[in-house]
């Protein structure tokens, strides 16, 4: 247990050292979170004057910030296992299997670096939503909420696009996978309009999707009238997805070594 | 002591059976080949003794430990210098180093040393501190060796260590493992289907061909064993396959292989040989362009022992694309 702490710390900073040598992923990396708030913040800002509302404030800004924060965390995750593919691609993994590493170490840091980046780009736009002037109705405690929901959302999805790498082992599938569940997950959640302007059946579907679990949880924090049973339920149920999907990418990793 | 143990290793990937029962023993301080076309099985022993895949049957010990029940121990012990680089290219070679070497458990300055001490026995010093992505192909073979050999292995695996490298490099890259098992004092097992290179590095090697150990002994005992001589005839013109034909009819020649116009016979006794083959040759209407003599080469010793021909089985491999 010790050596897989160890180990995944390890190759947590190798992922980090390495990514952090590309000037132009670090840019976007900041700025691209900035983006979407600003986008479509501006694009919606309106909607909160809507009949029937729902948005439980007038500030779209502050109903908006803490479900990008979410969905900046689920894009990232889907797309974090381009990392292990270029790993298994460039024969890596194979070198790394010779030695004593802990197995578990090779999947589980894939997994973090993809949480810990999406934690980091969550406080930058929680710094930005701060000077538009959002108000995170719990303070810090707040804060630190959403980017648990933040770090389970993505941890959560991580562990399916790491599955998915080491089953497919291919950039083009993963690419047409990222988006195939990108966009559609997204729209179905109430990352943009409040729930009650939504047609029925994607009220419905929403309450199914995990982007979403991961919205209502943040937004709960962020506005005034917190319900915790709501936060608790959505947080827990985002926990039980990281470690089912943390088991497929397990299990992948195992098939793969079967196939060696 | 034996360093390596193979016991009849036998390996499946769906259909194909890669590993027939391969066994062969390695005393610990040799350097040994395992030599074959592609797809013959070479690296696929290789994947069972260093622990990267699991076997249908047979036994494996390397160092001592067994590779079945003590995969960890194994690990621990050898170095792996795979087919395909492995190295991150993202990163520098020391950063390369530094992190297999903590992977293994060692740390600190000792690491630090260690990485400087390899850096400069491989000739990587100068550009150690440079992403590898620009690293020449020879370069990248000596970090691949380096990576093996940063916690001090006792046995040292070489997956085909000088495909793709130039001749130039090839030879340097085997003036430095010779030095290397030496001043290491590590057993090597390499495996490579370069018939110069099991000739010029591996103490003892050991053919393999289709899944098996065809025949095991020092490059001059298995060339010893074939007595005789070569007979090499440059044919001018006409059908070589007829020449060979013509060739192979005769009561002094045993094997009869072709290379382009070269004809090679293996004889008993060259000094009567050639004059016997030359008539029959003439007798036929074929013109010959020059004669040459020699011992029996590691080609011959292939031929004899498996029925075919080296190249010929080396690129029917590679055209089929065996899983090695």
């Amino acid at each position: 247990m010790r050596a897989a702490v160890t180990h995944t710390w390890f190759m947590v900073g190798r992922q980090a050292r390495n990514l952090m040598r590309e000037p132009i992923w670090v840019v976007l990396l900041l700025v691209q979170p900035m983006i979407w708030l600003l986008l479509y913040g501006q694009l919606f800002k309106r909607v909160t004057n809507l009949p029937g509302g729902g948005f439980g404030t007038t500030s779209y800004i502050t109903f908006l910030t803490p479900a990008i924060v979410i969905m900046n965390a689920f894009f990232g995750a889907t797309w974090s296992g381009m990392g292990m593919v270029s790993d298994l691609d460039r024969d890596v993994i194979p070198r790394f299997l010779a030695t004593p590493v802990s197995r578990a170490s090779l999947v589980v840091s894939q997994i973090v670096r993809s949480a810990l980046t999406a934690l980091i780009q969550g406080v930058v736009l929680l710094v930005i939503g701060l000077a538009l002037g959002v108000h995170i109705h719990l303070g810090a405690a707040g804060w630190a909420l959403v980017l648990l929901a933040a770090a389970l959302m993505n941890s959560a999805f991580a562990g399916i696009s790491q599955g998915l790498a080491l089953l497919t082992r291919k950039e083009a599938t993963m690419i047409a996978i990222a988006n195939f569940i990108g966009l559609p997950l997204f729209f179905l959640s109430s990352t943009l309009i409040s729930l009650t302007q939504m047609p029925h059946w994607m009220q419905v579907a929403a309450r199914f999707n995990p982007v979403n679990w991961g919205v209502v949880a943040a937004r709960e924090v962020t506005l005034p009238g917190t319900d915790w049973g709501s936060v608790g339920l959505h947080l827990g149920l985002l926990a039980g997805l990281t470690v089912m999907t943390a088991a497929f990418a397990t299990w992948t990793f195992q098939v793969y070594q079967r196939q060696l | 002591m034996d360093a390596i143990v193979a016991e009849g290793l036998e390996k499946r990937y769906g259909d194909v059976q890669a590993l027939a029962g391969v066994s062969f023993r390695v005393r610990a301080g040799e350097v040994f080949a395992l030599l074959g076309p592609n797809g013959a099985g070479k690296s696929t022993t290789v994947k069972v003794l260093t622990t990267l895949t699991r076997f249908d049957g047979g036994r494996g010990e390397v160092a001592g430990h067994d590779v079945r029940r003590e995969p960890d121990a194994v690990r621990r012990s050898i170095g792996y210098v795979p087919q395909s680089s492995g190295v991150d290219r993202d990163a520098t070679a020391r950063e390369n180093l530094i992190l297999q070497g903590r992977i293994q458990g060692l740390g600190g300055e000792q690491l630090k040393a260690r990485v400087d001490e390899l850096l400069e026995l491989l000739g990587i010093a100068g550009p150690a501190d440079r992403v590898v992505r620009g690293y020449s192909g020879g370069m990248k073979r000596r970090l691949d060796v380096a990576l093996g050999l940063v916690h001090r292995p006792q046995v040292l695996f070489l997956d085909e260590p000088t495909t793709g490298l130039d001749p130039e490099a090839r030879a340097s890259m085997w003036e430095e493992l010779g030095s290397l098992a030496h001043r290491e004092s590590l057993t090597i097992l390499l495996t490579t289907h370069y018939l110069e290179e099991a000739d010029q590095l591996a103490d003892r090697l050991a053919i393999v061909s289709r899944g098996r150990v065809v025949v095991e002994g020092t490059s001059e005992d298995l060339k010893q064993s074939l007595e005789g001589e070569v007979v090499e005839v440059e044919i001018a013109n006409g059908a070589v396959e007829d020449a060979a034909a013509i060739v192979r009819a005769l009561d002094e020649v045993r094997e009869v292989t072709l290379s382009g116009r070269r004809l090679r016979s293996r004889v008993v006794d060259g000094a009567r040989a050639v004059p016997t083959i030359l008539a029959a040759l003439d007798g036929r209407g074929v013109a010959v362009e020059a004669v040459t003599m020699q011992r029996p080469t590691l080609d011959n010793v292939y031929l004899h022992y498996t029925g075919r021909e080296f190249s010929a089985e080396d690129e029917a491999g590679a055209e089929a694309g065996v899983q090695e």
